[in-house]
């Protein structure tokens, strides 16, 4: 017979911290990259996608652990599919309702959320095997991995992008060669393939500092 | 015709799946190793695409946009069901890779087994909910142009995986910095190569 746990013991919040780091969904176990990628030209929409993100993982784990004793193994993927699509219907009518000119800039990627490896990988690995409550924790942790590196990366393309942050100026104004300054945006930032390479250069230094990671 | 044939080249250099759009990346990253099995995978998705596309075509011009269920009774103009796309798309996805799954093991046991491993990946491959999702929001005029997206995309997905499986082939002698090796640096050819194909963009169909 197994003790109870405190709600918030260490082991818990290992759950939370370990994946913001070391089993960092998206750079360490390149999960979720696809939707990561495209909503980072500016932090606001990667912010929400983030929350979004963070949201359904932990639910939708929550949900297929407390259901999981219930469920024939057979027919766990439709489960596991509906389940997650009816939180993203979710999450996409609220943003539709409270968030339009984000949801316009989404688009696709709200729906995308569905098919994110980091959802079913986090269910098929986790949920199916733990109760619902250090489940929830894996999956916001998770959320919270993925979403950390979606915006640092937004970070480093808006600003060097646009020279804005969320909208505002960073990048003093006279600084600009129109203004007879010598600065000028790096239109290469906002192309798709820069993020890919600054997600590359994100996991060039997290394995500098993390020697164990490396060698896969 | 013109239309078709434009949407079709379009779809593979331009708006190219992986380069554009980062759909289908992790299958990408995942299953790149070798030539081998990324032109495998890429055919399953080709396949796979041009099949699903199509359905999730008809399903949303006939079931989904709001007015369109006229055709069953008047009474029905205002009902607007497009809330459920996703459900709708994703159940058709995962239905028919598995029909395709079964058909393909009776009918084409050689094929089979080449692909049968991929297929079941697919059902949860961003590609192909891409497409499906990319198809409603651009709105394409009739199934042909449907067709010809889908083919075109997928054709695109399967072009980019043999390219950078290719690349990694050779990759294998080169003096890569540890931290960089594997993930790091696919993410940086990618990058690369999607540079490299923006040199289509200027090209007007």
């Amino acid at each position: 017979m197994e003790e109870k746990e405190p709600m918030f013991s260490a082991k818990i919040l290992k759950l939370f911290t370990n994946p913001i780091n070391k089993d960092n969904p998206v750079t360490v176990l390149i999960l979720g990259i696809c939707s990561a990628l495209a909503v980072t030209v500016k932090l606001e929409p990667a912010l929400v996608m983030a929350v979004s993100v963070t949201l359904v993982t932990g639910f939708s784990s929550c949900i297929m652990s407390c259901m999981r004793h219930t469920i024939p193994n057979r027919i766990r993927l439709i489960v596991q599919l509906v389940v997650v699509a009816t939180l993203v219907i979710v999450v996409d009518q609220i943003l539709q309702a409270y968030a339009y000119e984000v949801s316009k800039q989404l688009s696709v990627y709200v729906g995308l959320i569905i098919v994110n490896c980091i959802i079913m990988g986090r269910i098929e690995a986790f949920a199916l095997g733990n109760k619902p409550w250090p489940s929830l924790i894996d999956g916001l942790g998770n959320g919270a991995g993925y979403g950390l590196i979606l915006v640092v990366v937004a970070f480093f393309r808006e600003l060097f992008g646009s020279g804005t942050l969320f909208g505002f100026q960073i990048i003093p104004e006279s600084w600009y060669i129109s203004n007879g300054g010598f600065y000028e945006n790096n239109g290469l930032v906002i192309l798709p393939p820069m993020a890919l390479i600054i997600v590359g250069l994100i996991i060039w230094i997290q394995r500098s500092f993390n020697k164990q990671l490396i060698g896969k | 015709m013109e239309n078709i044939i434009s949407i079709f080249v379009k779809s593979i250099f331009v708006d190219n799946m992986i380069f554009a759009f980062f759909l289908g990346m992790c299958s990408y990253i995942a299953v790149s190793k070798t030539v081998k099995t990324a032109l495998g995978l890429g055919i399953a998705v080709v396949f796979v695409m041009g099949v699903t596309l199509p359905i999730n075509y008809l399903i949303n011009k006939y079931l989904l946009t709001p007015g369109c269920l006229t055709w069953l009774s008047a009474d029905l103009a205002e009902v607007d069901l497009s809330f459920l796309s996703f459900i709708i798309f994703v159940a058709v996805i995962a239905g028919i890779t598995q029909i395709v799954e079964m058909v393909i093991e009776k009918f084409l046991p050689a094929l089979y087994s080449s692909l049968g491993i991929f297929l079941p990946l697919i059902a949860v491959n961003c590609a192909i909910l891409g497409g499906s999702l990319f198809m409603q929001e651009r709105g394409y005029a009739n199934v042909g142009e449907a067709i010809s997206f889908a083919l075109g995309s997928g054709i695109g997905w399967c072009l980019a995986i043999v390219g950078i499986a290719a690349i990694r082939e050779k990759l294998k002698y080169s003096n890569v910095p540890a931290p960089l090796r594997g993930a790091g640096i696919t993410f940086i050819i990618t990058g690369l190569m999607g540079i490299a194909f923006m040199s289509f963009m200027g090209v007007k169909l």
